[in-house]
């Protein structure tokens, strides 16, 4: 055999790496189509108007899991309550007004710490001092205040992080004409940040929907048959639904098709909200841009 | 008429020394050029004439800048009251995000003005001062970002003229552009004389010959040479400024 020139090796190599990172890149892919359609060819089967609407019955094993869906739903709104005003304006501040100082420096470090923090940690806090402190009890309220303190790093970052990708030129030229700090964030920063901002948001609605930990002891009940009436009310959610019926019961094997429904909903639901993000992303940025 | 004065101005960038002792009046309605090498001071020097250096950490000015006989430095002045009367417009086009209309009508509205009729008569005095009326008049809603580089520069200058400034700054307005649109908005500079104290900062010889009246060669922070263009440009008086605009360094 001829001894490979330079060149021949260079290109040789190059398409093996390619190949490679192809391969690596289609088995990610592979991997989550094998889990949703896993999901999907379980739990098909039992998801239907009905399973959607009703409450569990026979012990988990038979009924639907509307109350676990409203759960999660008031859990969702709840905590975006708390999360996204809190979240945005630290974004704000950090991104605008606090300059490169210490303090700044300070908070960036405890934003990341706060979101290293175990979700169960999250859950004891909560339970700790919304439920137990301030008197919540087991309910919407304290699993909202868990919940959105444990995606409040995730705003903050994303806020800071959008609001930091917009050029300087035009904070410059909108203060050049006379506008205030103010009013250059409101009237031009933050619609250009706004795609950005919004996906982040969204995200972390997916995130929230998704936790078990920070609810198990703030808010979640095994079984509820009614709807609660009030944000101080207990309620059931989708993911711990998913953890009880996979786990205890009267029986376990006999609710294992309502487990894969449970699951499907809610991997739908998280699905739903991140094409929403690139959806709404889409229409911010067409917005800003025209 | 004495428009702006720079009276034993210095100014730092934390410890570093960017501005020398500056020296300096510009005359109303006149066209000045500020050039220099890169790094000389010219631009931070412009940047004093609307506070722009304010945003800068560590930055400190000493001595005074007057315009129209006023300290703008002053206690009691307010910085967006003194940039309305001092537009600006950068190096690189920035138009916002918004309708070429918005483009223009932000400056007043940022400022307070909401007479519908008034903001559309502006915007059209504006755009027709800018020389980009004929061009846009029937796409006003459009973004801004449709238009090329040049109409997006002249776009600015109309944004900033839209607050009736009686100062317009200029940093390097054409330096990010064709060589057409460079000649359209220098036209456009000497016809806004009439009505504007226009300071204009370039790298470009040529240009500053072209469009200036009076022209100021800066080096190393200082103010070497300031005087009218021809006379810098036939016959300076320093050596230094002699080897700038004949391109022996810079």
């Amino acid at each position: 055999m001829k001894k490979m020139t330079g060149m021949q090796r260079k290109r040789i190599t190059q398409k093996v790496a390619f190949s490679l990172f192809r391969l690596l890149s289609f088995a990610v892919v592979g991997i989550l189509f094998w889990i949703l359609g896993f999901i999907i060819v379980k739990g098909i089967g039992v998801v239907d108007w009905e399973f959607l609407t009703s409450a569990p019955e026979d012990g988990m094993t038979g009924g639907g899991i509307f109350p676990a869906i409203v759960g999660t739903l008031a859990l969702i709104v709840g905590s975006m309550i708390v999360a996204f005003p809190i979240g945005v304006f630290s974004g704000i501040y950090i991104s605008e007004y606090a300059g490169n100082n210490w303090i700044v420096k300070f908070i960036r470090i405890m934003t990341n710490n706060l979101s290293g923090v175990p979700s169960i940690v999250f859950g004891l806090f909560g339970m700790a001092l919304f439920v137990n402190a301030l008197e919540f009890g087991d309910s919407i309220i304290a699993g909202s205040f868990t919940l959105g303190l444990l995606v409040l790093p995730v705003v903050i970052r994303t806020t800071e992080e959008a609001l930091r990708a917009i050029d300087d030129s035009y904070r410059v030229g909108s203060l050049a004409l006379g506008a205030s700090k103010l009013q250059t964030i409101r009237k031009v920063i933050l619609p250009m940040a706004m795609p950005n901002i919004t996906t982040g948001l969204i995200l972390s609605i997916g995130r929230v929907s998704g936790e078990t930990a920070p609810i198990l002891f703030t808010a979640v009940a095994y079984f509820l048959p009614k709807l609660p009436a009030s944000i101080f009310d207990q309620v059931m959610a989708l993911p711990y639904h998913l953890y009880v019926i996979s786990t205890s019961g009267t029986d376990i094997t006999a609710a294992r098709p309502i487990a894969y429904g449970t699951a499907l909903v809610l991997i739908m639901m998280v699905l739903f909200f991140n094409i929403m993000a690139s959806v709404l992303r889409k229409y911010f940025s067409k917005k800003t841009l025209s | 008429m004495v428009a702006i004065a720079s009276k034993n101005v210095n100014f730092y960038y934390n410890d570093f020394h960017a501005l020398k002792n500056i020296n300096m009046e510009i005359e109303k309605n006149t066209v000045t050029a500020l050039i220099g090498p890169s790094g000389c001071g010219k631009s931070t020097f412009l940047r004093l004439f609307n506070r722009m250096n304010d945003l800068i950490d560590g930055a400190k000015l000493t001595g005074e800048i007057l315009i129209d006989g006023v300290d703008i430095y002053a206690k009691g002045i307010e910085v967006d009251e003194l940039r309305k009367n001092v537009g600006m417009v950068f190096q690189k086009p920035n138009p916002f995000p918004k309708s070429i209309f918005e483009n223009v009508a932000y400056g007043l509205r940022v400022n307070g003005v909401r007479d519908k009729k008034y903001i559309e008569q502006r915007v059209e005095e504006s755009l027709k001062g800018a020389a980009l009326w004929n061009e846009v008049k029937d796409k006003l809603k459009k973004s801004a970002f449709e238009l090329s580089g040049g109409q997006q520069q002249r776009l600015c200058i109309a944004r900033a003229l839209a607050i009736s400034p009686s100062i317009l700054l200029m940093d390097e307005p054409a330096s990010a552009l064709d060589p057409i649109s460079t000649l359209k908005v220098e036209d456009l500079i000497y016809e806004l004389k009439e009505n504007y104290t226009i300071v204009i900062v370039t790298h470009n010889m040529q240009q500053a010959g072209r469009v200036s009246d009076k022209t100021a060669f800066f080096y190393m922070g200082e103010l070497i040479e300031y005087d009218d263009t021809k006379k810098i440009f036939l016959n300076p008086a320093k050596e230094a400024t002699q080897n700038y605009i004949t391109g022996r360094f810079g």
